[in-house]
């Protein structure tokens, strides 16, 4: 308490530099009850050199040593009350724990605090932050701010902040306008609101007694709920085409090796996972080495994931498979056994557990296109990557003398082989083209999920599923299948849970293949007779 | 042989229950786990139901932790989740919670692509009061769970979600920036500050060391492991109180046995019913892999392996004793 008052006494000797030492103190100290009314009072206030102090906080800088309470930010501390640098650096510190409650209290705080500032970006930032979800505690800063805003695109966002506050209290003129202007809104949390006043308690009676009030609220939830459709419907779409251009990158490897070849390639799964572990090793290595450039590992992590599985396919051709052309089944045994083989080889090199792929900055978080849709930038370049890999591939397979002999190979053996084209060199290219382009796909899902040994057994049925469905030896077929496949999960996925929706695709599957075993698109000619 | 410390899954222990039944063998399961269950032949040194998913629930319900209305209830198709969530819905009825205001939803094992299911979240929750959501997700799915929960904007001061499943080490190897804030409900944390678990860390990490062990360069702890160091210590402490190994001798011995927890607290084999008392403690989600202790029950809590709220239980003896009497 002693220290409460010098503290007291130091603010009055410094009004103009200090916070609110008692409020900064039971911020720091007190229990959560007693913390978010000291945050309430240091809002009230508006002081923007709070804004350091409350930053600090969400970001679990602020420790206390004693009764002081210190920003720590690496070897250099400042008094969080008076500003004042603190050397040398307290010995015996506790840390400052911040509560999901209490963040999101700071975080309202201090978007309302920047509600003030002369910057229009920022303040638009904060009233866009606020829009979202404010705590009633900033209230009074939003009406501060909206008194004095003259920007035509800020000062509505705020009188729909201040809207949505006032829903609770207020005249029943006031509620019903603020019920009004909320039907002009598109987000999510406006739908919240209203329906909070069109709650019915246990006996079925309406928690909200004013029946114009809930007519108005009733309407403005149809116009909300109407504008949140649009959202929902392009949210499904963009998670089909997300999936569908996943399973085409784990599949046109596969179209390839087994497509165009012929050789049911049990490894493909593996040399996807080989693809995501060499992404990881160039991961690490530019941390070590490069740390300044590490927003930019992908990009060398691409052409290497490419190599090393290519140099890994093509090797396995030249040893295993080459010698069992024809065979299927055997294939099928000795590419199994090489598949459980790869995997304990990485369980040796890199251990049982998963590794971490950090994703770069900038394939981070999302863009945000309607209020209730975002797109995750990791899924949207995956698309664009999957669709580049699919444009290179094609304009290798029908531009280039490779692709031609690849073609010829594939149509006639014999033929190929008497006008002078090297088949076993092609197939070990070819081969070689198929593992890489799944070290490709390994390098883009080490985006979206896990790392593992294991990582490939997940894909490998997919893979076939997608090639089989789209019809063997059919580019096109794969890509329309991959598609489908994709649009049908994540629609039945969103009517009747992700369970239902495996098991319906998979017997789907079965039905179609029993009824068109050659595919969705068949090669036609002399081709598909041999 | 005189004791066995082991079985990590559920189905694990199921599968060898009927062989130490049988030959009057002793088994330690050291792993949190459904309840439904209890044998003579068994100490259970890992959470039951009421010392895990329910005070997490009472958190998430609480002020502090948001005052949440709304529940999805979220898992991996498998017996775990099922039963785990039965309790919850159950319990949260009890609470006087609509039918309307819980969502169940399971995946299969293996899923990755979350961005169906996030978005149904998103929708649940825009439909009126505050939403939290209980995680019984199993191992490898998480990471893409939470990815397309940061990704998606989702974060954890808006719709916070409770696992049962994810400590320290399974967060090992993950980039933990977009989980910041997200829950986990143990009855032990590497952060927690007391002498014992100081000096525990100390004794692991010289160990990793000293044996060169995978990650020795970063030793966690975790609660599983905690959960089997006390089973080690309690059935020591019981073999010199019985001193004997005898299977009946050393059960014996084991009512009552107390031992001071790197938890902090002094975890009691409880008399009767083959479990521990532990205390609970929610923690979130830090930066670093680490997490910060929000919330920890007042003192330590007795198990209820029969969860009073999955019907049918109410006859059921929580004592084995007794049980094997009945029999």
């Amino acid at each position: 308490m002693r220290t409460v008052f010098f503290l007291l006494m130091l603010v009055l000797a410094r009004p103009c530099l200090a916070l609110d030492a008692a409020a900064v103190g039971k911020l720091a100290f007190g229990d959560a009850d007693e913390r978010s009314a000291a945050l309430a009072v240091l809002v009230a206030e508006g002081d923007p050199k709070m804004v350091a102090l409350l930053e600090a906080l969400a970001a679990g800088d602020v420790q206390t040593a004693g009764e002081r309470v210190l920003i720590v930010k690496g070897d250099e501390a400042i008094d969080a009350v008076t500003g004042a640098k603190v050397t040398p650096l307290p010995k015996e510190r506790e840390d400052v724990v911040a509560n999901n409650r209490l963040r999101r209290e700071i975080e309202s705080a201090l978007s309302a605090l920047k509600l003030l500032s002369p910057d229009r970006a920022a303040r638009l930032a904060a009233a866009q932050a606020l829009a979202t979800g404010a705590e009633d505690a900033v209230l009074p800063l939003v009406k501060k701010a909206m008194a004095q805003e003259t920007d035509p695109a800020i000062k509505p966002m705020l009188e729909l902040i201040a809207a949505t506050l006032e829903l609770k209290g207020g005249t029943k003129e006031s509620r019903i306008a603020a019920i009004r202007r909320l039907g002009d809104s598109n987000s999510p949390n406006t739908k919240t609101l209203l329906m909070a006043l069109l709650e019915k308690d246990k006996e079925g009676r309406f928690a909200e007694t004013d029946e114009d009030v809930r007519a108005a609220a009733q309407a403005s939830l149809r116009a909300v709920e109407g504008k949140l459709v649009w959202g929902e419907m392009g949210g499904l779409l963009f998670a089909g085409v997300s999936l569908g251009s996943i399973l085409l990158l784990a599949a046109l490897g596969l179209a390839i090796t087994y497509g165009l070849m012929g050789v049911i390639n049990m490894a493909h799964g593996e040399l996807i996972m080989i693809g995501a572990y060499t992404t990881y090793v160039v991961q690490n290595l530019f941390r070590a080495h490069a740390p300044q450039a590490f927003d930019w590992y992908l990009v060398c992590a691409l052409p290497a994931a490419f190599a090393v599985s290519a140099l890994v396919g093509m090797v396995l051709e030249r040893v295993v498979i080459r010698w069992l052309y024809g065979r299927p089944l055997e294939t099928l045994l000795a590419t199994w056994g090489i598949s459980l083989a790869l995997i304990q080889m990485v369980r040796t090199i890199f251990g049982a557990q998963n590794v971490g792929v950090e994703n770069p900055s900038w394939m981070s978080g999302g863009i945000q296109v309607l209020s209730n849709v975002v797109l995750p930038w990791n899924r949207v370049m995956i698309i664009a990557f999957a669709a580049l890999v699919l444009v290179g591939m094609w304009m290798l397979l029908t531009r280039t003398r490779l692709g031609l002999f690849v073609r010829g190979v594939t149509q006639n053996r014999e033929m190929a082989s008497c006008v002078g084209v090297p088949t076993a060199r092609v197939d070990t290219l070819a081969f070689g083209l198929g593992a890489g382009i799944a070290g490709l796909a390994g390098c883009a899902l080490s985006q979206i999920g896990n790392v593992g040994p294991d990582l490939g057994q997940g894909y490998i049925v997919d893979s076939f599923m997608v090639v089989v469905f789209g019809g063997v030896g059919q580019l096109a077929g794969t890509v329309y299948a991959a598609l489908t496949l994709g649009f049908a999960n994540k629609f039945l996925e969103a009517w009747s849970g992700a369970v239902i929706a495996k098991i319906a695709v998979l017997v789907f599957i079965i039905i179609f293949i029993q009824r068109r075993p050659q595919g969705l698109f068949a090669l036609k000619g002399r081709a598909a007779e041999t | 042989m005189a004791v066995v410390f082991g079985c990590w899954t559920s189905v694990s222990r199921k599968s060898v229950l009927p062989v130490f039944e049988e030959l009057n063998g002793l088994l330690f399961y050291p792993v949190q786990y459904e309840g439904e269950e209890i044998s003579k032949n068994v100490f259970y040194t890992g959470a039951a139901p009421n010392q895990q998913a329910i005070p997490a629930v009472e958190y998430l319900m609480s002020k502090d932790g948001g005052g949440a209305k709304r529940w999805v209830l979220l898992g991996t198709d498998y017996v775990y989740p099922r039963t785990t969530n039965k309790i919850l819905r159950a319990f949260l009825k009890s609470k006087g919670v609509q039918e309307a205001d819980i969502m169940e939803d399971y995946t299969p094992f293996g899923h990755s692509d979350y961005q169906t299911i996030i978005a149904k979240i998103k929708k649940f929750a825009s439909e009126g009061k505050k939403t939290a959501v209980v995680s019984t997700i199993n191992g490898d799915s998480n990471v893409p769970f939470y990815k397309e929960l940061g990704n998606q904007g989702l974060k954890a001061t808006d719709v916070p979600v409770v696992a049962f499943s994810v400590g320290e080490e399974e967060l090992r190897g993950v980039d933990t920036k977009p989980l910041v804030g997200h829950l986990a409900a143990w009855n032990y944390f590497m952060s927690l500050k007391n002498p014992e678990n100081d000096a525990w860390k100390k004794k692991w990490a010289d160990y990793t060391k000293a044996k060169k062990l995978p990650y020795a360069d970063k030793p966690l702890t975790n609660d599983p492991m905690e959960a089997a160091y006390i089973g080690v210590y309690m059935w020591k402490q019981a073999v010199e109180k019985a001193k004997s190994f005898e299977v009946g001798k050393v059960t014996a011995a084991m009512a009552g046995q107390t031992f001071k927890a790197p938890s902090g607290i002094t975890s009691k084999m409880d008399e009767k019913n083959h479990h521990l008392h532990k205390a609970v403690f929610i923690g979130e989600v830090k930066g670093d892999g680490q997490f910060n202790v929000v919330w920890k029950t007042k003192g330590p809590v007795k198990a209820q392996p029969w969860s009073p709220f999955i019907a049918g239980n109410e006859k059921k003896v929580d004592e084995p004793a007794l049980m094997a009497t009945k029999k």
